[in-house]
Order: C-alpha cells, then sequence, then structure tokens
C-alpha cells in the first residue's frame, strides 16, 4: 500500500460556543487516507461526519488537533482540497460551463486553459451538448454531475463529498456513483466520502470508517475488500456486499435504536 | 403549459383586457350623464379630450410634463444608486447595520411625503426638493430589499467560494452581486411607481412648474377635465418608468426559467 498520505487528521476536536449544536461535536478524532485511497465516512445523523470534512476544507479551524492535506497543516482554505455537497449550489445565472469553471476562475487561471478544463470535464461527464444551457434546464442528476465537474477542474489533490447523491432518486443515483468512481480512477483523486447510505459506503471505496454518536469518535475501520471500485454497480453484485453491509448495521447498532434517535437531524 | 396552449392562453387574456377597456371607455363617456352625475364632478371621456388639446395648446402640457418625467427619471435613479449601495454595505457589515437599523426604521415608518414642505423651505421652489421627496420614498424598498438580499445569500455558496480561496471582493462580485439580481429589481418594480408619488407630492406643496402644480392649479380653478388630464399624464410616467424597468429586468435576469403565466 502506498506510504503517502494525502489527508489526515490527527486528535481533531471540535466544541461549538452554540448550545444549539451540541457543546462537543467531535472528540480526538485521528485517521488518515492514502495517495489515490478512497474512504467512507458514516455514522448517526449529527455526528459531527460534516464537521469533519469542513475542518479538512479549511473552512472551520478545530478548538484541538490538526488536519494535514499534502502534508501540509490545515489553516484555511487550500487549493489542495475541494468539496462537493449534496446540494448542487450551482449558479443560476451561469451556463453550465461557467459553472464549471466557477473555481478556476476564482484562481485566476488563464481564460483558455479554464475553456480547456471545462470541456474536457463535460466531455467526460457527457454534458457537452448542455455547456450553454443554464442549471434550472437540467435534472437534479445532471446538475450534481456538473457539481462534479466543477470539483473537478480545480484539480485538486483530495476531494471531501458530503452526501454527494442523498438528493437524486435511487436510480440516479447509481448512475451518479459510477460517473464518480470512474471520475475518481481515472484522475487518481484521493477522496473522503461522507454518506448515510451503508450501501454507497461498501460499492464506492478502499475503507469504511464508522463514527458514534456525538460526540463524534471513530468507533470502526473496515476494510472494504472488493474488486473493481471503479465499477459500484458491479460491486453491488458481489457476495460479500451483503456481509459488509450487515456488520455495518451492527456497528451503528440500527436494528435497535429508536425511530427518535436515528431521526434526530443535527446541523453541522 | 405547452406553446399552443400558451399562445391561445395569451391571446384569450389581451382580448378580455381590450373589451375591459372599451367597456371602462364607455362608461366613462355615457356614464356620468346616464346617472345625471354633474360634468364638474366626473367630465366624459370627449370633455377630458377636449381638455388635453387645449392645455396642449395654452398650458404647455408637454413642457410641465417633460419637468414631471425628468424629475421622476432624476429621483428614481438617485434613489436607486443610493438604496442599493446602502443595501450592499450594510449587508456586508453586520455591525453596520446593528447600529444603524433603529434609524433606518424610524425613517423607514416617517412618511416621506412629509418631508416636502421641509424640502421646499430649503431649496426654494426648483425641481431639487421633488427630486429629492422622490429619491427619499425610492431608498427604502431598494435598501431592504438588496439587504435581505445578501443576508439570505446560501451559506454554502459563500463557503464553496471560500474553499476555492476566493478574495472578499470575489465573492461579491461573482456571488452576492449576482445573487442579489431579482430582490433588487423587485424593489425597482416598486420604485419605480413610488418616484412619480414623491415628485407630484412635491409639486403640490409648491412652485409652478411640473403635472402636480397643473393638478392644483386646475383644482384652484374648479377646472374638473384638467385634473382628470394631469392624472392620466402621471399615470402614463409611472407606466413608462415601470416598462423600463420589467424591460431591463427581463434582459438582466433571462437566466431565470419562463413565467408560466403572461402579464406583469
Amino acid at each position: 500500500m502506498s506510504p503517502v498520505v494525502r489527508l489526515e487528521y490527527r486528535n481533531v476536536t471540535m466544541r461549538f460556543a452554540d448550545a444549539a449544536q451540541g457543546l462537543t461535536a467531535i472528540r480526538d478524532v485521528s485517521f488518515s487516507v492514502a495517495d489515490g485511497e478512497v474512504v467512507a465516512l458514516i455514522g448517526p445523523s449529527g455526528c459531527g461526519k460534516s464537521t469533519l470534512l469542513n475542518i479538512g476544507a479549511g473552512l472551520y479551524a478545530p478548538s484541538a488537533g490538526r488536519a494535514h492535506v499534502d502534508g501540509e497543516q490545515v489553516e484555511g482554505p487550500n487549493a489542495h482540497v475541494a468539496f462537493m455537497l449534496q446540494k448542487d449550489l450551482l449558479l443560476p445565472w451561469r451556463t453550465i460551463a461557467q459553472n464549471v469553471m466557477l473555481g478556476v476562475e476564482i484562481q485566476g487561471c488563464e481564460p483558455s486553459e479554464r475553456k480547456r478544463r471545462a470541456s474536457a470535464l463535460l466531455q467526460a461527464l457527457s454534458l457537452s451538448e448542455f455547456a450553454d444551457h443554464y442549471p434550472h434546464q437540467l435534472s437534479g442528476g445532471m446538475r450534481q454531475r456538473v457539481a462534479l465537474a466543477r470539483t473537478l477542474a480545480v484539480e485538486p489533490s483530495v476531494l471531501l463529498l458530503d452526501e454527494p447523491f442523498s438528493a437524486v432518486d435511487a436510480q440516479t443515483r447509481i448512475v451518479l456513483q459510477r460517473d464518480l468512481a470512474q471520475s475518481l480512477t481515472r484522475t487518481r483523486k484521493t477522496a473522503l466520502l461522507i454518506t448515510h447510505d451503508l450501501l454507497e459506503a461498501v460499492v464506492m471505496s478502499d475503507r469504511v470508517l464508522v463514527m458514534s454518536r456525538r460526540p463524534g469518535q471513530i468507533i470502526d475501520e473496515i476494510r472494504i475488500e472488493l474488486p473493481e471500485r471503479d465499477n459500484p454497480i458491479a460491486r453491488r453484485h458481489h457476495a460479500k456486499v451483503g456481509d459488509y453491509v450487515a456488520r455495518l448495521m451492527n456497528r451503528l447498532d440500527i436494528s435497535h435504536a429508536s425511530l427518535e434517535e436515528q431521526s434526530v437531524q443535527g446541523t453541522p | 403549459m405547452n406553446d399552443a396552449m400558451r399562445r391561445s392562453f395569451v391571446r384569450r387574456g389581451t382580448a378580455a383586457s381590450v373589451a375591459l377597456l372599451i367597456v371602462f371607455l364607455a362608461a366613462w363617456q355615457w356614464g356620468p350623464g346616464f346617472l345625471n352625475i354633474p360634468t364638474f364632478i366626473v367630465p366624459p371621456l370627449s370633455m377630458v379630450c377636449e381638455e388635453f388639446v387645449r392645455m396642449w395648446q395654452v398650458n404647455s402640457l408637454l413642457f410641465h410634463t417633460s419637468v414631471t418625467a425628468a424629475e421622476v427619471f432624476a429621483g428614481f435613479l438617485l434613489g436607486c444608486l443610493l438604496g442599493a449601495i446602502f443595501g450592499y454595505l450594510l449587508g456586508m457589515s453586520p455591525t453596520a447595520e446593528f447600529a444603524l437599523s433603529p434609524y433606518i426604521l424610524a425613517l423607514q415608518i416617517a412618511p416621506k411625503v412629509a418631508f416636502a414642505p421641509l424640502f421646499i423651505l430649503w431649496m426654494g421652489f426648483t425641481v431639487y426638493p421633488k427630486i429629492l421627496v422622490a429619491i427619499l420614498i425610492v431608498f427604502f424598498p431598494i435598501m431592504v430589499n438588496v439587504l435581505t438580499a445578501i443576508r439570505t445569500v446560501d451559506p454554502d455558496l459563500i463557503n464553496l467560494a471560500r474553499s476555492f480561496k476566493a478574495t472578499r471582493a470575489q465573492i461579491f462580485w461573482k456571488i452576492e452581486f449576482p445573487s442579489s439580481m431579482p430582490p433588487l429589481f423587485a424593489g425597482l418594480r416598486i420604485g419605480s411607481t413610488l418616484a412619480v408619488v414623491g415628485v407630484v407630492v412635491g409639486e403640490l406643496v409648491g412652485g409652478n412648474l411640473g403635472l402636480g402644480f397643473l393638478l392644483s392649479f386646475g383644482e384652484g380653478q374648479a377646472n374638473t377635465p384638467m385634473v382628470f388630464v394631469a392624472i392620466v399624464m402621471l399615470t402614463l410616467i409611472g407606466g413608462v418608468a415601470y416598462l423600463a424597468v420589467i424591460l431591463a429586468e427581463r434582459r438582466v435576469l433571462h437566466y431565470l426559467p419562463a413565467p408560466t403565466h403572461g402579464g406583469f
């Protein structure tokens, strides 16, 4: 296994002053993601998964501990990481191509280079014919693919994905999972994928980390020993998938948890 | 709604609108006589038209209309500009908004037209007090809309821009400013009609210029048709201003999905 670590959390703790968000969102979380690895992070709602992602993206400073990306300590937003959320966050006044170029444009990339990257990505995600459309003319699944293109356009070494497909319908999700898996493999990106879909975690990743209820801690780590990480559709049919999902369910105590506990919606 | 349905919808709507206009004009022409209403209370349409021609020839109606239109234009433009600038500044500085909000609220509650006599005392019977009333009355809807727009920009959008290492200026020009366009235009629509109100009140209070002056002149002479002509011209000015905003809005907000219903 490659020794190069792309993303690392060292003893990260996050406390919010605001009582509504819970006092300690995450406590003493340490893990690392190696180059080219895709790690899924699952846990109950409000366990601080998204907080971890925001720390990695440099949007929040942790109360204690540090995050490192590409060996550098994260001290603010940086060009090594890019994130993608459940919301596509497309700007309605920009065409699809212009939306894909947002990040590179902000980073001051040459116009010709921006256009080259945008058209290559739109091509790869079969969106070329929609380059001059506006977001409202596209379906939810297509919009999310545009968001993926925008994330990849800045050529980050680490992708932070926060439930990227939870807002699209089940069939679209399967297609988008395949597109993402192929993109990640093709570009050899490292990714941290937050999801509440246990099956998605298993079919998309090399490793699954399980977080506890708040204050969030890593309580288990499961290595997914399945072939074809770039083909989640094929992986779904693999015999061992059921065992992995069962183990995750068991670890999250889903069969015993009451509906009330499950439905507690925690923001960040 | 498909194209054929939409076309038939627009056709029927237009036909109904025109029919309504004809009914209204006919009622205006023959209704007062039929109901024995004296012409100094409600002059019939033909009398108002005659008065229009007479005023055009004798009272320099075109000149007074132009003066009012110019005041409306200036007041609207400056009011929008100031309202937008303050809206953006306060939107980006929560501290400033917190400190200024009681005063802004007080000014907003104060009836702006009540300032007209004061402005005339300050600036005399010129066009400036009229423009100033219009500025004041246009300012608030624009400022409030812009301020709210800046405040309600999705924080995730700001975070997205920040994650690309956007500067404060880039966040403003690439995210906040374009996000504020739809509410800004909603404010401009309101402002375009309010500007006419501000100018007319200013003209009514003092001076011998503009349609507001003709209004009070006509009133003094018990010339009801003259009052009607002035009202029609004022409505026309307001209509043109509103239409200009709509046309600009269509150009700027072209990216929004087309409305399913016609009309404004």
